[in-house]
C-alpha cells in the first residue's frame, strides 16, 4: 500500500496539500509555524543576498561592505559580465549539449523500457539491473578510463572539433545520455507496465508493426512520464558540472555552468559580477523552477515511487 | 505472447541494443576497466605493457609506458607519507554522509512531514525550501562567498568579525571550512529530501493514520511506530541518494577552491580528478581512488537494488 504506481505519484504529487482541518492555533503549531517562518527565510537568504549584491557596484560594496543600505542599484554587473566574457557562447553551449541530450536520452531509455516491459526474455531484470546501477555509481568512478577512452575515440570533423570525443560536444552528449539512460529506463519501464498490455496488443490484430505499436501507441500513453522526465533531464543536465570540467579542456566549448569556473578567473577580484553571471546561468532552472515545479517534483517522485 | 517476425526481432533486437551499447560502452566498460587500471602504472603515454615495472628500468627523461604494479597503488593511497591527502579526504567524505544522515536528511523530514500535515502556507515553505534543488551546485558555490566573505561577507558583518584584525576566514580556515561548505551542501539536501519524502507521506494511506489516533495515539507516535515503517522503501531511496551523493561531492569543492586543491577540503573526488587533468597523469593511481569509491558505492547500490527487484523475482 506505501507503494505507488506511477500514474498516481503524477497525479497526487500534483495535488496541491490542501490543509486537512481548520483547528484552533495550539501551542504545537505555533511552534511549527515559527520554525519554518525562521527555515523558510534562511533558505532565502543566500539568493536574495546574491540578487542584492549583484545589483550594487563593486566599488559600493568594496567601501561598505555588503551588508549595507544601497545607494545605487544598477544592472551593470550583469551587462558587463555579459558583454566581458563569451557568456552568450557558453550558454549556446549549453543550449547545444542539453536539448539533443534530453532527446536521446527519453528516445532511447523509452525504447529499451518498451521492449523490457513488453517481452518476458529471461534477461530482462539483470538488464534492469544494469542500466539502474549504472546511473548510481559515482561519476569518480568511472571518470579515469572514460578519459582516457574519449582521448582514443576519433571523431570526424563535422561531428566534433577536436577530432576526438574528447573536448567536444559531441562527447559530453554521449556521456550524459549513457550516464543518464538507467534512471530513465527505470522509471519508463515502471510506468509502462502500469500501461495494460491489452491495449497495444488490439494494435498488433489490427496488423499494427511492432515500431507502431511502440511509437504510435505505448510511447504517446507514457506522456505524463516523458514529461517529468524532460523537465527533470534538462536541469540535471544544464546543471551539470563535474562531465564538462573533466571531459572539455577548451575554455570557450564549455556550457554554462561549468564555464562559472572559467568566469570566476576572469572577474576574479569583482565578486558583484561573479554573482551577476551565476544568477544569469541559473535563469533557465528559475524559469523550470517557476514553470514546471510540479513536473520536476513529479519526476522524482516518479524515479523513488517503485523503490 | 505471439511469436515474433523476423523483422520485429531486428526491431526490438535495435531498440535495445543501441542503449544497451551506449551503456555498456561508456558506464560499464570504464567501470570494470578502472578495476584492471587500479593494478597498473600508467601515465598515458605509450601503450601498457603486461609486464611487471619491476622489469622496466627508469630512465631519466624518457617518459616510461604503462605496466603491471600490482596492489603498489594501494599500498600507496593508504601510505599517509606518500598520499598525505587520501585519509584526510576519507574522514571528509565519510562527514560530509554523517552531517547529511544525522542533519540534512532529518531536517528534509520534518519539512515533509509539517508540510504534509498542511501547516498554514505550506505551499510557499515548499517552494522555498525546494529552490537550492533546482540550482546548480556551482551557482550555490559562488553566491555562498558572499555570505562567507572575510570582509564584506553577510556572517563576519552580522557578527562583527569583518575588520582584518579579528576576521574568520570560513572557506579558507583549514578548520573551519569543511564545515562552511557542509552547511551549503545541507542548504540544498534537506530540500531534496523533502521533496522525496513529501512523495512518500503523500502515498500513505490516510486511514492507517486515522485509525492509529483513534487507537489513541498521538502525533509523534503515529509518525514512528505507523507512517515511519510504511515508508521503509522511500526510506531506502533517501538512503541511497544520500550516501551516492556525498561520495559525488565535487561541484562545490571545486568552486571554492578555483580549480585548485584547497586545505582542508580534501574529497575523494577531488583526488580522482587531480590525477587525470594536468601534466602528469597517474592512470593508474586515479583508477585506484575509483575503485575504492566503487567499493564503497556498492554498498547502498547493492541493498537499492535489492529491495527493488526482489519484488519483481517473486512475480
Amino acid at each position: 500500500m506505501t507503494v505507488l504506481t506511477t500514474t498516481e505519484a503524477v497525479e497526487q504529487v500534483s495535488k496541491p496539500t490542501v490543509p486537512r482541518r481548520r483547528r484552533r492555533m495550539s501551542a504545537g503549531s505555533i511552534a511549527a509555524q515559527l520554525f519554518m517562518l525562521v527555515m523558510a527565510l534562511l533558505w532565502i537568504t543566500p539568493v536574495a543576498f546574491a540578487i542584492y549584491v549583484s545589483l550594487r557596484p563593486e566599488s559600493e560594496t568594496n567601501r561598505l561592505g555588503y551588508v549595507s543600505i544601497a545607494h545605487k542599484l544598477t544592472f551593470s554587473n550583469f551587462t558587463n559580465a555579459w558583454s566581458q566574457s563569451d557568456m552568450w557562447r557558453f550558454f549556446l553551449n549549453s543550449v547545444w549539449i542539453t536539448v539533443p541530450a534530453v532527446i536521446i536520452t527519453l528516445l532511447f531509455a523509452s525504447s529499451v523500457a518498451f521492449v523490457l516491459s513488453r517481452f518476458s526474455f529471461k534477461f530482462n531484470i539483470p538488464l534492469l539491473i544494469l542500466f539502474t546501477a549504472g546511473n548510481l555509481l559515482p561519476q569518480q568512478v568511472i571518470i579515469t578510463p572514460l578519459y582516457r577512452l574519449y582521448l582514443q575515440i576519433h571523431v570526424p570533423h563535422p561531428l566534433s572539433d577536436s577530432g576526438l570525443l574528447y573536448d567536444s560536444r559531441l562527447g559530453l552528449i554521449v556521456i550524459n545520455v549513457s550516464f543518464q539512460l538507467g534512471f530513465c529506463v527505470f522509471v519508463l519501464s515502471n510506468y509502462m507496465k502500469t500501461i495494460p498490455t491489452d491495449i497495444d496488443e488490439a494494435a498488433l490484430v489490427d496488423g499494427a508493426s511492432l515500431f507502431m505499436r511502440f511509437w504510435r501507441i505505448v510511447l504517446p500513453l507514457c506522456r505524463p512520464a516523458l514529461a517529468a522526465l524532460a523537465t527533470l533531464l534538462t536541469t540535471w543536465i544544464y546543471n551539470d558540472f563535474f562531465w564538462a570540467i573533466t571531459l572539455i579542456s577548451t575554455g570557450n566549448k564549455r556550457p554554462i555552468t561549468s564555464a562559472l569556473a572559467n568566469l570566476q578567473g576572469q572577474f576574479v577580484s569583482n565578486q558583484n559580477m561573479i554573482a551577476a553571471a551565476a544568477l544569469m546561468a541559473a535563469i533557465p532552472t528559475l524559469i523550470v523552477y517557476i514553470l514546471l515545479q510540479k513536473q520536476f517534483i513529479a519526476g522524482l517522485a516518479l524515479g523513488s515511487s517503485k523503490g | 505472447m505471439r511469436r515474433l517476425t523476423r523483422r520485429d526481432k531486428i526491431i526490438v533486437a535495435l531498440l535495445l541494443g543501441i542503449p544497451l551499447l551506449l551503456d555498456l560502452a561508456f558506464v560499464w566498460l570504464p567501470a570494470l576497466a578502472s578495476i584492471f587500471l587500479s593494478f597498473t602504472k600508467w601515465t598515458g603515454v605509450g601503450g601498457i605493457h603486461l609486464k611487471s615495472c619491476s622489469e622496466f628500468h627508469t630512465l631519466p627523461g624518457l617518459p616510461q609506458p604503462g605496466c603491471l604494479y600490482g596492489t603498489q597503488n594501494y599500498h600507496q593511497a593508504f601510505n599517509s607519507s606518500i598520499t598525505p591527502d587520501f585519509w584526510p579526504a576519507v574522514r571528509h567524505n565519510m562527514l560530509w554522509l554523517l552531517v547529511f544522515i544525522v542533519i540534512a536528511t532529518p531536517l528534509g523530514m520534518l519539512f515533509a512531514v509539517l508540510i504534509d500535515r498542511g501547516i498554514r502556507g505550506s505551499r510557499v515553505y515548499q517552494s522555498v525550501l525546494f529552490l537550492p534543488v533546482m540550482l546548480s551546485l556551482a551557482m550555490i558555490g559562488i553566491i555562498w562567498e558572499l555570505i562567507y566573505a572575510p570582509n564584506l561577507g553577510l556572517i563576519n558583518t552580522v557578527i562583527g568579525r569583518n575588520s582584518n584584525s579579528n576576521l574568520i576566514d570560513w572557506l579558507g580556515n583549514p578548520r573551519l571550512n569543511i564545515w562552511a561548505i557542509l552547511v551549503e551542501a545541507t542548504w540544498r539536501q534537506a530540500g531534496y529530501v523533502m521533496v522525496l519524502y513529501l512523495a512518500g507521506l503523500k502515498a500513505v494511506d490516510p486511514a492507517l493514520k486515522e485509525a492509529a489516533v483513534i487507537d489513541g495515539a498521538n502525533s509523534w507516535q503515529t509518525f514512528w511506530r505507523v507512517v515511519f515503517p510504511v515508508l521503509r522503501p522511500i526510506n531506502i531511496v533517501i538512503l541511497v541518494v544520500t550516501v551516492i551523493e556525498s561520495l559525488r561531492a565535487f561541484d562545490l569543492i571545486y568552486i571554492t577552491g578555483k580549480g585548485n586543491p584547497v586545505k582542508g577540503l580534501e574529497l575523494l573526488s577531488v583526488l580522482v580528478t587531480q590525477n587525470i587533468v594536468g601534466e602528469t597523469q597517474r592512470i593508474g593511481f586515479g583508477s585506484t581512488l575509483g575503485v575504492i569509491l566503487l567499493v564503497i558505492s556498492l554498498v547502498p547500490i547493492s541493498i537499492f537494488l535489492y529491495q527493488v527487484f526482489r519484488r519483481e523475482e517473486k512475480q
